[in-house]
């Protein structure tokens, strides 16, 4: 092909396109891009035996008490402050019961599901984002501030949490939202080891290269080529740290440290305690919260293993974090 | 087909690599060569002669453990010597490169076409739905019929012959100046790899790209380059017009290549090109030359220049 007639074709072929764009634009925009389902069918994870039933079991209870926390009015027969004969055993007017001061105990149960299950998902995500921007930044860019960034960690992990969240939560009013910063504040450091170890083997792979070799700035590469590839560690890496950061929550919540306002499954557990729940053994007024705090972090963690296991090689430090 | 030289718009000069281990290896001992505007230079030898590390040092996008010493002046600009956001400047706008491994070389969680439109979103600020046509259009250059359909699929679902193409259609989408392609055609069945010698050609013409191909497919060198340099562990032994290295090649190593193609004998050369990390004092190409003397143990040969070739070789004084 000579030069003259390589170029009117080439030149044709640009004028079809500008004319073909004003048409095909509807055609173009009514396409939709989808994932193709690969992230549902880990979560479901569609596997035999009993981890796959066991992953299963999790994903059936997690949609249960995430129901019971969406909506509590379908499940909870009173509002949480209406309050009746105080110390009354279960009957078919109230499931389990009455409390010192009167509140249904079930309908107290369903709304607390609420406050336990925001702090657990907000501290995950306050604490996973931190992890997740951290670790990329550090592998990604490597050298003096990866070294800077890993060591400030190693400070972090080595700071005690339990004894100076009482801490602060005895200065600070107790309030979940303060309780979220400091429990997401104080979690981050695994998820920043992980991350920024897989960072180290992306950013090594052909993708990202190529990326650079397209011209795109570093922040456009972190953002887009390899946060989106980081979602098998971060997504059971979450799952983990929600229902770390659940455990937290009920522990504190039961030493006092935590909003009376806003009774969580912790708090009903601390007041069944310190009220005569224990004395007068009132069993169906502190089996329950504990019942349902065992059974929505078995189920959460169950997830964040059914993920983790999927990706393989952070089943140790999944395993740690808990 | 002979391309005068008016511009130069790629010159490397002395370009030398190591990379610093237990034991150095040199990588790259020294090369020189000058790309012009639409000309097409071509590095051929075999695995480990360090053609790809040349690339990767034009590029920058060696390893920090890599040392590189020289000079690779691109449009009158050192790119050895530009900080990392002015490099950001000039990849992919003026120097795109086609990699070697299509499958790992696009994100497996992106469409196609959003891998295609990104390039042009960030470098021309297109709109997202006008980006996604003329990738589109990239696509069909690329000879894909049904391109609509294409660019909602995945790196994953298709194979390796099409992920090259779509790698090609996203390295040249931005039109670059010089286009660095190592070995494009791997991978690909015969009608494939003319079709993407008709599509090289056609940009060559469309937009004066230069391009620096990398390739062990002779053939593919053959019917492509303009000149082509011939490397042997970590230096260039030959360079010359790509016609006369095909007709008549002048170092024992360009003429040993040429004899182990299939339509020439298929006589491979014998032995294995020498340890990066231990090389030989004379010729590098000594232990496995046929017409060796005592003076090439001794003494290593110097690029010499005889009517408009070079020859790396003691034959030729």
């Amino acid at each position: 092909m000579s030069p003259e007639a390589a170029h009117i074709e080439s030149s044709c072929i640009t004028e079809a396109c500008t004319e073909e764009y004003s048409e095909k634009k509807r055609e173009i925009s009514s396409l939709n891009f989808k994932f193709p389902g690969e992230l549902l069918f880990k979560i479901s994870g569609r596997r035999k035996g009993l981890k796959g039933q066991l992953n299963r079991g999790g994903i059936f209870l997690f949609v249960f008490f995430l129901f019971m926390a969406l909506f509590p009015s379908f499940l909870a027969p009173y509002a949480p402050n209406e309050r009746f004969t105080p110390y009354k055993e279960p009957s078919w007017d109230h499931f389990l019961g009455t409390n010192d001061i009167g509140n249904d105990i079930f309908s107290e149960l369903v709304y607390g599901s609420r406050i336990s299950m925001t702090v657990g998902f907000a501290a995950a995500l306050v604490s996973t984002l931190i992890g997740a921007i951290l670790g990329i930044c550090a592998g990604y860019f490597r050298g003096a501030l990866d070294e800077l960034l890993m060591g400030f960690t190693d400070v972090v992990l080595i700071i005690p949490k339990i004894p100076l969240i009482i801490v602060l939560g005895a200065y600070l009013q107790p309030s979940i939202w303060i309780l979220i910063p400091v429990l997401g504040l104080l979690s981050w450091e695994s998820t920043a080891r992980v991350t920024r170890s897989k960072t180290l083997q992306l950013r090594e792979a052909g993708y990202v290269k190529s990326a650079r070799c397209m011209g795109f700035s570093s922040w456009h590469i972190m953002s887009t080529d390899i946060f989106p590839n980081l979602y098998n560690v971060l997504l059971p890496k979450f799952m983990l740290a929600t229902a770390s950061a659940m455990i937290s929550e009920a522990s504190l919540s039961f030493l006092g440290l935590s909003d009376i306002s806003m009774k969580s499954w912790g708090t009903m557990l601390s007041f069944a305690f310190f009220r005569g729940g224990f004395i007068r053994d009132m069993w169906w007024w502190y089996t329950p919260p504990g019942i349902c705090i065992t059974l929505c972090i078995i189920s959460i963690a169950l997830i964040g293993f059914g993920l983790e296991t999927q990706g393989k090689e952070h089943v140790r430090e999944g395993a740690d974090a808990m | 087909m002979n391309v005068s030289i008016v511009n130069t718009l790629l010159e490397v000069k002395d370009l030398q690599v190591f990379f610093k281990g237990i034991k150095t290896i040199t990588a790259l001992s020294g090369i020189s060569f000058s790309i012009a505007e639409s000309e097409t230079l071509s590095l051929v030898g075999e695995t480990g002669c360090g053609k790809s590390v040349a690339a990767h040092a034009i590029m920058r996008l060696l390893p920090s453990e890599a040392r590189v010493k020289g000079i690779v002046k691109f449009r009158g600009k050192n790119l050895l010597e530009l900080s990392e956001k002015e490099m950001v400047e000039i990849r992919g706008k003026e120097i795109g490169i086609i990699f070697q491994n299509p499958s790992l070389a696009l994100n497996p969680v992106y469409s196609i076409g959003h891998q295609l439109a990104e390039p042009l979103c960030v470098h021309k600020k297109e709109k997202k739905e006008k980006a996604l046509f003329m990738a589109a259009g990239a696509l069909k250059n690329m000879g894909f019929a049904n391109t609509a359909e294409y660019i909602r699929y995945y790196p994953s679902w298709c194979s390796g012959g099409m992920n090259q193409r779509f790698l090609i259609a996203a390295s040249t989408i931005l039109g670059p100046a010089l286009l660095i392609a190592d070995e494009p055609g791997k991978g690909l069945d015969r009608k494939r790899v003319s079709e993407l010698e008709t599509e090289l050609k056609k940009l060559k013409f469309k937009n004066k790209t230069a391009l620096l191909l990398i390739s062990h497919d002779l053939s593919f060198v053959q019917r492509l380059a303009d000149r082509v340099a011939v490397m042997y562990a970590g230096e260039i032994v030959e360079m010359a017009d790509s016609s006369s290295i095909f007709e008549e090649p002048l170092h024992p190593y360009s003429k040993g290549l040429l004899n182990s193609l299939p339509e020439k004998g298929f006589i491979p050369i014998p032995g294995f090109s020498p340890s990066l990390s231990n090389l030989p004092s004379g010729c590098r190409f000594y232990p496995r030359c046929s017409l060796r003397k005592r003076h090439c143990i001794e003494n290593h040969p110097d690029l010499k220049k005889i009517n408009g070739r070079a020859v790396r070789c003691f034959l030729y004084p």
